[in-house]
């Protein structure tokens, strides 16, 4: 695939036989493979330090299913921040802005919290059904937090040029707002309700139920097709909206679809893990450090990647530790440093 | 904010201060009243309380009272102090790190020696939420103070990073509960003998009224101020000790009011501008009145409630105004949106 003139550099000579162009492309098709195969050996890891020795007996068969389910679930969650931080990203034209970082997951949230508080009457297994991961409450979540979030966002983001570090304390504050929102209906609940609640805003990998995984694969799988089909738009995008317009590209209706893509899969990673407001910004970072380019070809796949690496290995690295549950601070405090480092040193364009 | 004559003597009235008193008594006397047991204005005045009504008078509801009007109005102040002294609207302890830095100091404290006296707790959260300050001012120093949202950013990612050690040590301790009870401020616990050290804060607000003017001068920023013989880095050094001291007692007894800071001194110098001895009485009257009214909320809101679950406590007051606040905040930031 030749590059477009505009998004590489220019041929410098030739290194050792190949244009400055190829040995790029190779260099990054080299992070990319080496990405997935730490990926898939972080995830083997995890599954078979997991299991016990006697391979064949209940305990065995037990713990590969709960096991595999877990992997699943960390892949899911992986390729859905990582995609949707970096399509976020792409239209928002900076390095800085995340879903999570403008209040999406907490929204999330308080849509939960308020269809638990607003259902009448209060049947335990209605809300069940709902919280912990009834199909169909999932689904009819999922649809009302699209709209929600995208008519929220569109209105924020939507053409001006704003300043970034305004909408950064805007979607910061929302965030705020929504959590204190949701704690103050939470509160109004009764205490079963509430427990509720509770299990889904902090669930884990854990205690995923199947069809709540298989949700949010299919919404995954989905997103990523939109991706696929938006392709080399995706690229264009990332000029600017003039130049984007001036290449042909629909800048306005590109942008709603892919705010769409993003509000499906924060969606799906919270309602498997719950809110993670740094992870985006950490693995979309890293790849774009990584890889030394903004392509999405390679950024996609790289930040996913890297998402699994993190959240494999880092479970692995804690439970030897003793301190398992202690990710999400661990997450938390890098990402934190790193979104420091980026607003002080001014590299958020 | 440049003002004509005309407009300074319309500030100058002091129909605000008499408002402001006359609602802080309203609020004061409806807190002490409002609530499960049926005591009466009238059965309180004519003696005519049952022996159990008087102890829970005393005991709990007077206390409690207390407790809210003080830490409302210490927190604003700290806010205004926060604002004058970084030149930026939109700084106040939750904002700043500074919360965090006290609920880190409690952790340590916590885990060192759990059995320390409460007023030790107190100054070793002190320490920390001076630190956490002096930290979140030296990042501020590499931002052009034009870039006024950058600020307030800097310091809510200062004070996750801060929380999320804190948390770490909680986790590994099994103090994550605690931690969390100080983070959201709570009333409903306020019992006599378990709130006085609240009147620390009254004293550190009569020190900060004293030494308004060189606060107001402050803020004109370093060069103006030391032009005019100010010791500008005293006064900042001054201004941020009593913020930390307020943060570090309120948090220790009641626990964090966010954003509550921000909302009320920007009211306030809307209404009577940006002089800090004119306005630190009001901020103060306002502060208390507005936690007064948002626990009095969340009070007798779950019994409201047509849904009002069995067993459904009370709200938190932080979580009232947590709510207030954001949207406060949020409504001050989007009208710069609008124009922009």
């Amino acid at each position: 695939m030749p590059e477009t003139a505009i998004l590489s550099a220019p041929p410098a000579g030739l290194i050792h036989g190949r244009t400055r162009a190829e040995s790029d492309r190779r260099r990054r098709w080299i992070v990319v493979i080496v990405c997935a195969v730490v990926a898939v050996a972080a995830i083997a890891a995890l599954i078979l330090s997991g299991l016990p020795a006697t391979v064949g007996s209940r305990a065995w068969s037990y713990s590969l299913d709960r096991l595999s389910r877990h992997a699943v679930a960390i892949v899911l969650v992986s390729v859905a921040v990582g995609v949707s931080t970096v399509i976020f990203q792409t239209v928002t034209g900076n390095r800085i802005l995340t879903p999570a970082l403008m209040g999406f997951d907490s929204l999330y949230l308080l849509i939960q919290t308020m269809l638990v508080f607003f259902m009448i009457p209060r049947d335990a297994a209605v809300i069940g059904g709902l919280t912990s991961g009834g199909l169909s409450g999932f689904l009819g979540q999922t649809a009302i937090m699209v709209v929600a979030s995208t008519s929220l966002y569109l209105w924020l983001l939507g053409g001006r040029r704003t300043d970034i570090h305004l909408l950064l304390l805007v979607g910061v504050v929302f965030g705020v707002f929504f959590r204190s929102a949701s704690s103050f209906f939470q509160r109004l609940l009764d205490p079963a309700a509430y427990l509720q609640v509770q299990d889904a805003m902090f669930a884990s990998f854990r205690g995923v139920q199947l069809d709540v995984l298989v949700a949010c694969g299919v919404i995954v799988v989905a997103g990523l097709v939109v991706v696929a089909i938006l392709g080399r738009r995706l690229d264009v995008m990332l000029l600017g909206r003039d130049p984007a317009v001036a290449l042909g590209v629909n800048h306005r209706k590109v942008t709603i679809v892919i705010l769409v893509v993003v509000s499906f899969l924060v969606s799906a990673s919270t309602a498997l893990i719950g809110p993670v407001m740094f992870f985006g910004l950490i693995v979309a970072n890293a790849a774009y450090a990584l890889l030394g380019t903004t392509l999405h070809r390679y950024t996609l796949p790289v930040a996913s990647l890297l998402g699994v690496i993190a959240l494999a290995g880092g479970e692995m690295v804690l439970g030897a530790l003793g301190v398992e549950s202690a990710l999400s601070i661990v997450i938390e405090f890098a990402g934190g440093l790193l979104f420091l480092f980026l607003l002080l040193t001014n590299r958020a364009r | 904010m440049t003002t004509t004559l005309v407009e300074r003597r319309l500030q100058h009235t002091s129909l605000w201060p008499a408002l402001g008193v006359v609602a802080l008594v309203v609020s004061l006397v409806a807190s002490v009243f409002v609530g499960a047991a049926n005591i009466t204005v009238w059965d309180a005045l004519t003696g005519g309380l049952t022996e159990a009504h008087r102890v829970y008078l005393v005991e709990a509801r007077l206390p409690r009272t207390a407790a809210a009007a003080l830490a409302g109005a210490s927190l604003a102040i700290a806010g205004l102090l926060m604002q004058l002294l970084t030149r930026n609207r939109f700084v106040e302890p939750s904002t700043a790190g500074t919360v965090e830095s006290a609920g880190l100091g409690l952790v340590v404290v916590a885990i060192i020696a759990p059995g320390a006296p409460i007023v030790a707790k107190m100054l070793v959260a002190m320490v920390f939420a001076l630190a956490g300050t002096a930290l979140f001012l030296a990042c501020i120093r590499r931002v052009p103070v034009s870039d006024s949202f950058v600020v307030p950013l800097i310091g809510i990612m200062l004070g996750s990073v801060v929380g999320a050690v804190a948390a770490f040590l909680a986790l590994s301790r099994d103090l994550l509960q605690m931690l969390n009870s100080w983070m959201l401020a709570d009333f409903s616990a306020v019992l006599a003998g378990r709130y006085e050290l609240l009147w620390l804060v009254a004293v550190l607000g009569v020190l900060a009224y004293i030494a308004a003017d060189r606060f107001t001068v402050a803020g004109l920023g370093e060069d103006v101020s030391t032009g005019l013989g100010l010791d500008h880095k005293t006064v900042v050094a001054a201004g941020m000790a009593i913020v930390a001291a307020v943060a570090a007692v309120v948090v220790v007894t009641v626990g964090a009011l966010p954003l509550l800071g921000l909302v009320v001194p920007n009211v306030v110098s809307r209404l009577v501008g940006d002089d800090a001895r004119r306005g630190l009485p009001l901020v103060a009257l306002l502060g208390a009145v507005t936690v007064l009214v948002c626990d009095m909320v969340g009070r007798s809101l779950p019994g409201l409630f047509a849904g009002g679950a069995p067993g459904a406590g009370e709200v938190p007051v932080g979580t009232i105004v947590g709510i207030l606040g954001g949207a406060v905040f949020l409504a001050m930031m989007l009208r710069g949106v609008r124009n922009a």
